[in-house]
């Protein structure tokens, strides 16, 4: 049985983002979640359930039960998972699970961390004993995706650059956002290498943050003092954690999840009014649209050049500025996001009307993947 | 000998085999005994779940199947070699693995080069297989 429109987002919170002297990770954690349960209405006493992220600074034993004690709450189901970016969504989805099984009425979804004042270098270290071959970070990965996408497309870096000037044209109204500095393609082209082909233009930003949501039952969610963000569609696909061990660079999980979310939903990308999706590279969100089937597969790169994607374009992308300008944070900002682009909370970078909007998270080297698509 | 200061690859049960072969200047991939897949070390064949395996000297030939030039001063040992490239080449016999190429300046790098092994010891006990294009 689907559980298309049966469960909804009801409180939706971020902390500020960027350096945070002085944050710790449950601390920013516990005030994502302390801002969602007050967003929603509900009392911290309603909640039955805290599913979090483990921070990326390092492991904690038991953590999302440190941090159901820390906000008061003794939960039926306490849980922290690990899809790496791609977690915040799935927490959504188990949390709707645990809740068609009966076990929960409503869950608080939390994440935080301080990778730029905790523990520098994060984001840094070496790829198991592939750092013998001075492989280090992430970028290293992207950038041989990014180099495989060039040869079979023709994607260029031009093309990279506009997903990169277009989250810096939104960030620029969201007063939340750490980069919001307009540049432009040629700031984009002139910026150093990382590992190239990328330029730093191309990567995200590291942010200190926290996000939260809180699901219930789309029935709870009617009494509640804000309008109800239903749940209309979700996937998840893991591929290979290494790839070497892929037949190929230029799809991945993205396909299936996203599949699976539009199929569930009944509606296909042409329904979509805002798409918040996972640019901790600029080849991300290209390669997503062409797996979600917004285009062509090897179209990404058109896709995203001549405004498209930018404030007044057909398919507002990324419209708080995303991880590139926004929140280097692992993803769960962009259901943030979503939810206030559907509820009309936007300010000056709302999209008028937005209806219908898609939550597309991944993480490692696009090994884990995971949809939400969302309705008012 | 100057002390080698770079990270090394972590030596397990699962992958002895591969980086013993490597000490003696041979390429060598593991090979399920039952339905015949060639793999990377791995205690389980990915196809048909067999822990039953041995191990078999592969040609060292292949091509550059994608790259990348590190620019980014991640771990200052190797701050001296920046830009350095970091490859994946497929093996003539289907497995790719991660490496870098040598005897080639970055710039000439392509996918589809075509490429050979070459071993590197860089300590008493760990050598590593790198790739040159084929001359």
């Amino acid at each position: 049985m689907s559980l298309r429109d049966k469960y909804a987002i009801v409180g939706a919170a971020t902390t500020k983002f960027g350096r945070l002297p002085g944050s710790t990770p449950i601390g920013l954690t516990v005030e994502a979640a302390k801002l969602a349960i007050e967003d929603s209405g509900l009392k911290k006493e309603d909640i039955d359930c805290v599913l979090t992220k483990f921070p990326r600074t390092g492991f904690v034993n038991l953590y999302a039960h440190q941090i159901a004690q820390h906000l008061g709450i003794v939960p039926t189901i306490a849980a922290e998972i690990d899809n790496a970016g791609a977690t915040n969504a799935t927490l959504v989805q188990y949390a709707m699970m645990a809740m068609d099984a009966g076990m929960i009425k409503a869950a608080v979804c939390c994440y935080g961390d301080n990778p730029v004042t905790g523990v520098p270098g994060t984001y840094g270290q070496g790829r198991g004993s592939d750092a013998a071959y001075g492989l280090f970070g992430v970028a290293a990965g992207y950038a041989m995706i990014t180099l495989r996408h060039m040869h079979e497309f023709g994607t260029t870096s031009r093309q990279l650059g506009a997903v990169a000037v277009s989250t810096r044209k939104w960030a620029s109204m969201n007063p939340n956002a750490q980069m919001r500095t307009p540049i432009t393609i040629e700031d984009h082209q002139n910026s150093r290498w990382v590992a190239w082909p990328l330029h730093l233009l191309d990567c995200c930003l590291v942010s200190d943050g926290g996000a939260a949501v809180v699901v219930t039952s789309a029935e709870s969610a009617r009494s509640l003092k804000k309008p109800a963000v239903y749940i209309m569609g979700i996937g998840q696909m893991h591929i290979a954690w290494e790839l070497t061990h892929r037949p190929i660079l230029t799809e991945a999980g993205g396909k299936e999840s996203g599949e699976m979310a539009f199929r569930m939903a009944g509606i296909t990308p042409k329904d979509i009014d805002v798409a918040e999706i996972y640019d901790c590279f600029t080849i991300t969100p290209i390669m997503t649209l062409e797996d979600y089937g917004f285009c062509g597969k090897g179209e990404g790169g058109a896709f995203v050049e001549g405004g498209k994607i930018e404030p007044g374009g057909e398919l507002p992308l990324n419209t708080s500025g995303g991880l590139l300008s926004e929140s280097g944070m692992a993803g769960m900002q962009l259901i943030v996001e979503a939810v206030r682009q559907l509820r009309g909370e936007c300010g000056e970078h709302q999209v008028k009307d937005a209806e219908v909007a898609c939550v597309s998270l991944q993480g490692g080297v696009m090994h884990t993947h995971s949809t939400l698509i969302l309705r008012r | 000998m100057v002390e080698y200061s770079k990270p090394l690859p972590e030596i397990t049960p699962d992958n002895k085999p591969f980086w013993d072969a490597c000490k003696r200047h041979e390429l060598s991939l593991q090979r399920c005994q039952d339905c015949g897949h060639l793999r990377l070390p791995s205690p389980i064949c990915q196809k048909c779940l067999s822990m039953n395996s041995g191990w078999v000297s592969v040609s060292g030939r292949g091509k550059v199947y994608t790259w990348t030039m590190i620019f980014q001063r991640y771990n200052p040992v190797f701050a001296d070699e920046l830009p350095y490239n970091v490859a994946m080449v497929e093996l003539e016999e289907g497995p790719r693995l991660i490496t870098n190429i040598v005897g080639c300046n970055n710039e000439d790098l392509r996918i589809g080069m075509e490429v050979e092994v070459v071993f590197e010891d860089v300590t008493e006990e760990i050598t590593l297989p790198r790739f040159k294009p084929v001359s």
